[in-house]
């Protein structure tokens, strides 16, 4: 991993050396152990701030809109499906931006390492050789890297970016064809338990919006909860109110949301918000044989009309 | 101050006597999350807990609260404020700094011109016994805001847990009288000596965090200092630190109509979203995240020391854990004092 976080310093000393573009955005270091964090570099010493290792979870296509710059963004895989999608959404272009890849082995869910130290705080934690070594008061803890990846690494299949200009590394071998497995068993359930599951995953949110405000794809300038006039939602943390929010947004993600998972893991409250935008990921797949974030070249699904579309759905409900 | 004693075991009583009188709030888990709730026997609490995901301030100022409804009666307007028939209200288990929150709290709604009836109408009979926390985490930081791991701010009881005891400090009269009523044995020398050692070896893991000496003076100098930029490039705008923070007390008024009824409700709003100093031209003073988190801080570090005389943070760490973007506001602080 320090290598990588190496061979990134390097890339990116030059593109600011050369002046190929003005700001990067990487991460650095956290305050807390098992965190990285997003960071936006300017000048050729400042690299060297530059790190990479399994905590880099923050999709930071999200800091890529709405800015004037040239821009050298370091890509995970899934950054740079979501860039894929910035990019035909034409909320940034391709030529404002250098996509440096990196690819993924997946990201550590900070949580899950958590819930194995029943309680003890981690003080430290580093990484080597496919281990995670966790350390805290009188206790050293060492777990297999690959059994506590975030839930968004362990069903991707698209580790390595599917666009960049300069990759870093290797590239990691790829999964066989995600199945949707884990989707395949939430639609087995009767509709009353699907119901009760997604309610109370909702009834547990805060309305903090870190969900919306962490995901690459929400980047309208102003959200359908926010807006006041007319007032399209109740603001309030009743069930009927936060469904909405949540059933909307995930609708409003169906054929762009990239499965990056950023949403999940901003949620304080552990909402499984996935679940949603997953059933969507598997539904586009399955109707419209489309996957967001591959291809510059295919349109969306929901942004495109044909009229011989057979609408079956509609016919045939 | 009055120590009293009582063996765990027998806390499952004493709770239970509770419960009998009071509605008691307390720390359970939820989905691997621990939350403040009302519990119906003891068995639902968790006492082996750090902190509570969200902050216990919601008892006393709910994040969606109806201040009243209205409609018609034939020709004649009618308002109808909610009236709370419920019993007197016990916060049993919170951690020092949440305690010390409520005083914070009590200074925004119990003001001398502005008396806030509905908070008052849950805080005004409300008991809180505290315990007192013997491992600190890494992001606590209340000694270096005025509190500490087993300060009795905010308390009418602070329990210290010794091993198979539990000491009961006894802070106010209201407090007093409970451990009367309930009737529990004087604490005696040696339990005493060991509960000292428990406090001084829990404060003793405790370093300072923030130089809070001279920092609003550095933070009044430093508005239009360009690092705020810097600092807060990577904030994401979500309400999470205010949500989650036990003495961010901000909130919105909205009304819901429906058909010939309305409803009054005010809700948490949070300094971080762009919609919170959005004014109806379309124009909006704090624009981006410097100028939103920026205010957060100065809130919290300045303005209130200027109108209370206090800084309003209690150092729980919440925000420091929970920020998606791990903006911390320890890092912040520092950054500013060293200008």
């Amino acid at each position: 991993m320090s290598e990588l976080s190496g061979q990134i310093r390097e890339a990116v000393r030059k593109l600011l050396r050369q002046k190929e573009v003005d700001l990067v955005i990487g991460f650095e270091a956290g305050t807390l152990p098992l965190h990285s964090t997003p960071c936006f570099i300017r000048e050729q010493q400042e690299a060297e701030r530059l790190i990479w290792n399994s905590f880099c979870d923050n999709n930071l296509a999200k800091y890529l809109g709405k800015r004037q710059e040239k821009i050298a963004i370091i890509a995970k895989s899934c950054d740079a499906r979501a860039i894929v999608e910035l990019i035909k959404e034409k909320q940034i272009s391709r030529e404002q931006v250098v996509i440096v890849g990196v690819p993924c082995h997946g990201m550590i869910d900070r949580r899950r390492a958590e819930a194995e130290l029943e309680g003890k705080e981690i003080l430290e934690a580093e990484e080597n050789d496919g281990e995670l070594t966790l350390k805290g008061n009188g206790f050293t803890k060492v777990l297999k890297r690959s059994d506590y990846l975030c839930y968004g690494c362990e069903v991707c299949f698209h580790r390595n970016p599917v666009i960049y200009d300069i990759l870093i590394g290797d590239g990691v071998a790829e999964k066989a064809t995600d199945q949707y497995s884990d989707i395949a068993e939430f639609e087995a359930k009767s509709t009353e338990e699907r119901w009760r599951y997604i309610s109370d995953q909702v009834s547990k949110c805060i309305r903090c919006y870190a969900c919306r405000n962490a995901c690459p794809l929400c980047y309208c300038r102003e959200c359908f909860v926010d807006n006041t006039h007319p007032q399209w939602t109740g603001k309030t943390t009743d069930i009927s109110d936060t469904m909405i929010f949540h059933l909307m947004r995930a609708f409003h993600l169906a054929g762009r949301c990239v499965g990056c998972g950023a949403c999940e893991r901003a949620c304080p409250m552990k909402v499984d918000i996935r679940k949603l935008n997953r059933k969507l990921v598997s539904d586009v797949k399955v109707l419209f044989d489309y996957e967001a974030g591959i291809s510059l070249d295919r349109t969306a699904p929901l942004a495109t009309f044909k009229p011989d579309d057979p609408e079956g759905f509609m016919l045939n409900p | 101050m009055k120590t009293k004693i009582i063996r765990k075991q027998d806390m499952t009583g004493l709770l239970n006597n509770l419960i009998q009188e009071y509605e008691v709030f307390a720390p359970v888990k939820r989905d691997d999350l621990v939350i403040f709730d009302r519990i119906g026997s003891d068995k639902d609490v968790s006492l082996e807990y750090t902190n509570s995901i969200k902050p216990p301030k919601e008892i006393l100022f709910p994040q969606s609260e109806t201040l009243f409804t209205c409609g018609s009666i034939g020709d004649a307007a009618s308002i109808e404020v909610p009236v709370s028939e419920e019993r007197p209200r016990l916060l049993f288990g919170i951690r020092p700094c949440d305690a010390r929150s409520f005083l914070l709290l009590d200074k925004v709604f119990n003001e001398e011109n502005h008396r806030d009836v509905y908070y008052l109408s849950r805080r005004n009979d409300m008991m809180v016994i505290a315990i007192g926390c013997i491992k600190p985490r890494a992001t606590c930081f209340c000694t270096s805001v005025g509190g500490g791991p087993f300060s009795s701010q905010g308390s009418d009881l602070l329990l210290v847990d010794i091993g198979d005891d539990y000491i009961i400090q006894v802070i106010t009269d209201k407090g007093s009288r409970l451990v009367e009523k309930v009737g529990v044995a004087d604490a005696g020398e040696n339990k005493l000596a060991l509960m000292k050692m428990v406090i001084q070896e829990a404060e003793l893991s405790m370093s300072p965090q923030i130089k809070t000496d001279g920092l609003k003076e550095k933070l009044d100098s430093a508005f239009d200092d360009p690092i705020w930029g810097s600092l807060t490039e990577k904030c994401l705008s979500c309400g999470i630190c205010t949500y989650l923070c036990p003495s961010c007390y901000c909130f919105d008024i909205i009304d819901e109509v429906t058909d010939s009824k309305g409803e009054r409700i005010r809700i948490w709003d949070s300094c971080q979203f762009p919609l919170f100093t959005l004014q109806a031209s379309g124009s909006n003073p704090r624009p981006t995240n410097k100028e939103r988190h920026r205010q957060r801080v100065m809130h919290k570090f300045s303005y209130c020391v200027d109108n209370y005389g206090q800084v309003s943070c209690v150092g729980c760490g919440r925000c420091v854990i929970e920020c998606p973007v791990n903006l911390d506001i320890r890092q912040v602080l520092t950054t500013i004092s060293n200008r």
